[in-house]
């Protein structure tokens, strides 16, 4: 698998893929698989939230609040009300009996603050852009135009934006029982005795900025109802969990809500959500008896979508001289914002775990506490805890080098886990199923033409290059294919993490698959036929998979977490096992031969030994006509399974990163990009290969460009594109990846999911080659993201900066205040 | 977003365009040009403008094109950037116009965006401004009244404010050929591909056996309008912009050092006052090096 993907080569496997020289079922676990989704999903030919169209459709607007903290004193949507075309028009009080309070799924702790969320504010608003009123109109323009008729009288609060200052005696209150939410620890092995006397102690903190999860597709809802049942589409990436927290939380039975996820654009876990659109959309529908559609605007998204990242960590090494790590302790502020939602409390908990990384160490000592602000909640954003984690330990791993004076990657060496110790229980009670940290690292350093790189950092550095030059290491893993639902109960979230398939054999042989994840770009469809067509020996054009609906797919846990292949995928593998018991059965039958006798290969039951056989779409045919069965057969070949993993999955990898760094501007320039990543058995490489360059594309991205900026009184600053920067692909290298694969051996497909892996190594990977650029500098570190300014001012305000022209005034740009 | 209800209309005319811009000032109605509409419509759609109605000029082919005047490029302001990037004229005569149009946007504003859009909406930020500044371009409006000619040194008024009176429509854009002996260049400093200029350097500069004999120097998004940055202007004259012998002091880099003097740079999410003076110095360096 040493093998590298480049465009051309990936055009090559595409044309391959369309039917030259392959056989077209028996080997699709591992073939590059154009997907089978795309040409609906680039086209636009297919139904997305917002081009639903139902008969009396109204529209809704929502008025949100301008001020980040304020009493209502009063709402007036009378005015609105008597305009053209607005049917209705409703404040937070409208809604106060029967709106209830959004769900949070993850009481971490026994004395967690939870505070009512009611998703309408009815008398206090704590956000900038929480919903205060809206507008019910018959088309979306006069819904937008009657919400400027809508007087609202707020009473100013002081806001609080940044966790230090929330934490103070006498910060005003985000709510009642104060600003502490819940404090978390967890620790292993005798962490004070690490530290004592420790020949080196590592101690630095690092900011996490807050992101904005940037879908292609904005959220959008339409809620429909008969008067008995409600249909709700939504742009979300989890209707079965959806479907049952609405009907806790607004009261319609769970029996009659039908939640639909359609084609959805994207969500990087921004739309693993219970949102008031949703919850409110319900109602008005249940209220105003016709169908109602709202679709966010980018700016609106930006306010409103739940946010990602935003902690505050200080993270200490313990270490012997030689760079053997003794202990690691880590100190955790996280910020909710205002309010708790769906799994707010649990993304700090998913890094808790993976602080240690791919090392080995006696003690590890965790401690987060969540912290209220005025400002949107934070939520789960692709890798959800492990970018956090992973950041930081490998950030501060670079950071013990330094101290020692160490390749980077020697300490790394002297500490990982090595190929033969595994499966390996880490310091914090996980255990690692497998994994090849030598072998990924030593492709990536070939591939990266790392001590070439060195030889010309070290020239530049020799000859004063106004120009610089890093090298930045990351060596990941994370811990994904959420979860073992035992481990989830333990953590007290608030359900299981197992999944679901049906399969389904068609009386003409082709075959339904019904899963129970929810794909928002993965590419699900593709991927579960290959297995299919693999375990049944069916081609993979015969295979159709069903997701999204959940009237379709009447079970299910969703997407995120990279659970979807790790176990929904098992759960397809299981259940065409079972359809495949029964076929055999079947065979027996009607081959009149012993079940043990029967061989199946390449789609057909064979007695052994013979060429007397029948094929999987012949005993399918069979089952349905059902004339001649084994006594008590069922008449159907279909299957279901629900697989609940015994483990979490642990891809890894090496990314290595050269960033050029012009000193008199501070633009970090990434001149290239190594990635060895190891998912285990892959079933497509072409959609890993995806995966990884967006995940690299979203890490990059937080520590070069994005950051969610507030100002003191807490309005979001970046509101739009032109503030809030994604990267597009010309400000990105061509990544160069590769892949080792040590297969895991918790799940019977050796695979490890890849859908975070990409964003989790690359931000420490990019930000570890600028710090190191600039060592000679004196820079320990720039916060992300590392905007030229920033890099600039890090070189001018450095104990040791070469002759270069510093800032004149001290005060900074409004990106330094407030931003956290 | 959605912006607020407003009035269209669409004249096939430059003298229906001023006839309806005339009396909607006579009536004090609030109306606005719609060019290609890359920076109205946002304005539009974040309900930061209420127009009551929009004069599309997008029918006028009088606006369009590009045109040799002999001692100048006549461009007209509907000219797309991309007709702009895509013109032999422009490339030859008025390489710096090129050079900078190059820089902005994307392919699909480009396609739609317009020269004379660029330089009436005057956002400081954009790159168009400075270089029709360096150039000493002369704008011709047109109005009900007739037509008048304004220099770019007194177009550029304030931040999205221009010389150009209601009821006046910019018509086109005279760009003077510089004629031979001059370099040219463009320096935008910005965080993204699609993102504005945190700072930008419009630079023309015209050596003389091999010293700097004069250079025209603008900078974009220094101050709430486009600036000439005189003070290098005048340093560099009789300056050898050829590297000079190591350790002695840069001639050039001293007469750069200047770049700021006369600012008053904005602070925003991409920089700092102290930090955008300090790009003007080290750009402005560069534009120069460049351009000769
Ligand atoms: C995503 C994006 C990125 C951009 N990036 C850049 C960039 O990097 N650099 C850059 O320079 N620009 C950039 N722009 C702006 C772009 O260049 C616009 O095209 C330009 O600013 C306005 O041109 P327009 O034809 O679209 O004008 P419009 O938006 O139609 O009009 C702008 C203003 O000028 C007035 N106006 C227009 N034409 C006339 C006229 N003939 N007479 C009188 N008044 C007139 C209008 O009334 C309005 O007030 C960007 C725009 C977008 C959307």
């Amino acid at each position: 698998m040493s093998e590298q993907l480049d465009a051309g080569l990936i055009a090559q496997r595409i044309a391959e893929d369309d039917g030259l020289g392959r056989p077209s079922a028996g080997h699709e676990v591992g073939r590059a698989r154009r997907r089978k989704e795309d040409a609906r999903l680039v086209t636009g030919r297919t139904t997305w939230t917002d081009n639903v169209q139902l008969p009396g459709m109204l529209y809704v607007a929502f008025l949100r609040s301008p001020m980040a903290h304020a009493r209502i004193i009063r709402v007036d949507v009378s005015a609105a009300r008597t305009l053209p075309g607005v049917v209705a028009a409703y404040g937070g009080a409208d809604f106060a009996g029967e709106q209830g309070s959004l769900p949070c799924a993850w009481p971490v702790t026994e004395d967690i603050v939870i505070p009512d969320h009611p998703p309408m504010a009815v008398t206090e608003v704590r956000y900038v852009g929480e919903a205060v009123a809206c507008v019910v109109a018959t088309d979306r323009f006069k819904a937008a135009d009657a919400l400027e008729a809508i007087e609202v009288d707020y009473e100013p609060l002081r806001a609080v934006v940044d966790m230090t200052e929330a934490l103070a005696e006498d910060a005003p209150k985000v709510h009642e029982p104060g600003n502490r939410a819940f404090t978390w620890k967890f620790a292993q092995g005798d962490v004070d005795a690490a530290f004592r006397d420790a020949p080196v102690v590592i101690d630095r903190t690092y900011v996490q900025q807050r992101l904005i999860p940037t879908a292609m597709e904005p959220r959008a809802v339409v809620a429909s109802t008969d008067g008995q049942t409600f249909t709700l589409y939504s742009s979300t990436q989890i209707p079965h969990v959806l479907r049952v927290m609405l009907a806790m939380t607004t009261g319609i039975p769970e029996h009659r809500l039908r939640v639909i996820a359609p084609d959805v654009g994207g969500g990087f876990g921004s739309k693993l959500q219970v949102t008031a659109e949703e919850v409110l959309a319900l109602l008005l529908t249940r209220r105003l008896g016709r169908p109602v559609k709202w679709t966010e605007s980018r700016s609106e998204g930006n306010l409103t979508v739940h946010h990602g990242r935003d902690q505050l960590q200080r993270i200490s090494i313990a270490a012997e001289r030689d760079g053997r790590i003794r202990g690691v302790k880590v100190d955790l502020l996280a910020d909710m914002g205002a309010y708790l939602m769906l799994v707010t409390p649990g993304v700090p908990l998913l890094g808790a775990f993976m602080y240690g990384g791919i090392y080995k160490m006696d003690a590890y000592d965790f401690t987060c506490t969540g912290v209220f602000t005025t400002k949107m909640p934070t939520d789960a954003y692709r890798g959800a805890g492990r970018p956090e984690a992973t950041f930081a330990i490998e950030r501060a791993v670079d950071e013990l080098a330094c101290e020692l004076g160490l390749d980077p990657v020697e300490v790394r060496r002297r500490n990982w886990i090595t190929h033969e110790e595994f499966p390996y229980t880490t310091v914090c009670g996980l255990t690692y199923d497998s994994g090849n940290y030598e072998a990924a690292t030593a492709r990536a350093l070939e591939l990266f033409g790392y001590d070439r790189l060195r030889a010309e950092q070290a020239e530049r550095r020799e000859r004063r290059d106004p120009v610089q030059l890093g090298v930045g290491v990351s060596t990941y893993t994370e811990m994904c294919g959420l979860a073992p639902s035992r481990v989830l109960g333990s953590l007290r979230y608030g359900a299981g993490g197992w999944e679901h398939a049906t399969v389904r054999m068609l009386p003409t042989g082709k075959v339904e698959v019904v899963t129970g994840t929810s794909p928002h770009g993965q590419g699900h469809e593709t991927a579960w036929s290959q297995i299919t067509a693999d375990a049944l020996g069916v081609p993979f054009e015969d295979v159709s998979v069903l997701h999204g609906d959940t009237a379709v797919s009447h079970k299910g846990m969703d997407t995120y977490g990279s659970r979807s292949l790790v176990v929904g995928g098992v759960a397809v593998l299981s259940a065409c096992e079972k359809v495949k018991d029964r076929a055999r059965e079947l065979a027996a039958h009607v081959l009149e031969a012993s079940a043990d006798d029967i061989e199946f290969s390449d789609g057909s039951f064979k007695v052994r030994g013979t060429d007397e056989g029948r094929t999987i779409q012949e005993l399918a045919l069979a089952a349905f006509a059902a004339h001649d069965l084994p006594d008590g057969f069922e008449p159907r070949l279909d299957a279901e399974s629900t697989f609940d993993p015994d483990n979490f999955s642990f891809p890894h990898g090496t990314h290595l990163c050269a960033v050029e760094v012009d000193t008199e501007t501070g633009r970090c320039s990434i001149r290239s990009y190594v990635a060895v990543d190891d998912v285990g058995s892959v079933v497509n490489p072409l959609i890993v290969e995806g995966q990884v360059h967006g995940g690299i594309a979203q890490g990059v991205a937080q520590a070069l460009f994005e950051e969610a900026v507030h100002d003191a009184e807490g309005n979001l600053l970046t509101t739009t594109m032109a503030d809030y920067l994604i990267p597009s692909a010309s400000d990105l290298p061509a990544f160069v990846t590769d892949r080792t694969e040590t297969p895991a051996t918790s799940n019977p497909l050796g695979v490890k999911g890849v859908g975070e892996a990409g964003t989790i190594a690359s931000t420490p990977a990019v930000v570890n080659a600028i710090v190191d650029a600039l060592r000679p500098y004196g820079v320990r570190d720039v916060r992300m993201p590392c905007t030229p300014e920033r890099v600039w001012r890090a070189i001018a305000e450095a104990p040791a900066r070469p002759a270069a022209t510093g800032p004149e005034e001290s005060e900074s740009a409004i990106s330094e205040g407030g931003a956290r | 977003m959605i912006s607020a209800p407003f009035d269209y209309i669409r004249p096939e005319s430059l003298d229906e365009a001023c006839r309806v811009l005339a009396e909607a000032d006579t009536a004090g109605d609030d109306v606005k040009v719609l060019a290609g509409g890359q920076s109205l419509l946002p304005l539009l759609r974040l309900r930061l403008a209420y127009p009551a109605a929009l004069v599309d000029i997008g029918r006028l082919r009088e606006l369009r094109g590009v045109r040799d005047g002999g001692d100048h490029v006549l461009i007209g302001a509907m000219t797309t950037h991309d007709e702009v990037l895509r013109s032999a004229l422009i490339r030859k005569e008025i390489p710096l116009v090129a050079l900078a149009t190059a820089t902005v946007a994307d392919p699909a504003v480009r396609h739609r965006g317009t020269f004379g859009g660029s330089l009436a909406h005057a956002d400081p930020a954009g790159d168009l401004p400075a270089v029709a500044l360096a150039l000493d371009c002369v704008f011709v409006a047109r109005s009900s009244a007739g037509g008048r000619e304004i220099p770019a040194a007194d177009f550029f008024v304030d931040y999205l404010e221009t010389a150009l009176e209601p009821g006046e429509v910019l018509a086109g854009v005279r760009v003077p050929k510089l004629g031979p002996g001059w370099g040219f260049h463009y320096e935008k400093f910005h965080r993204t591909a699609q993102s504005w200029a945190t700072v930008g350097v419009a630079a023309a500069v015209r050596l003389d056996g091999g010293t700097v004999e004069e250079a025209r120097i603008a900078l974009t998004n220094m101050g709430p309008a486009p600036v000439r940055a005189r003070a290098v202007e005048e340093t560099l004259r009789g300056v050898s912009p050829a590297p000079s012998a190591s350790g002695a002091r840069d001639p050039l880099a001293d007469a750069c050092d200047r770049a700021d003097e006369g600012t008053s740079p904005p602070a925003d999410l991409h920089g700092g006052p102290g930090y955008r003076r300090h790009l003007a110095r080290v750009l402005t360096r560069r534009a120069v090096a460049a351009a000769v």
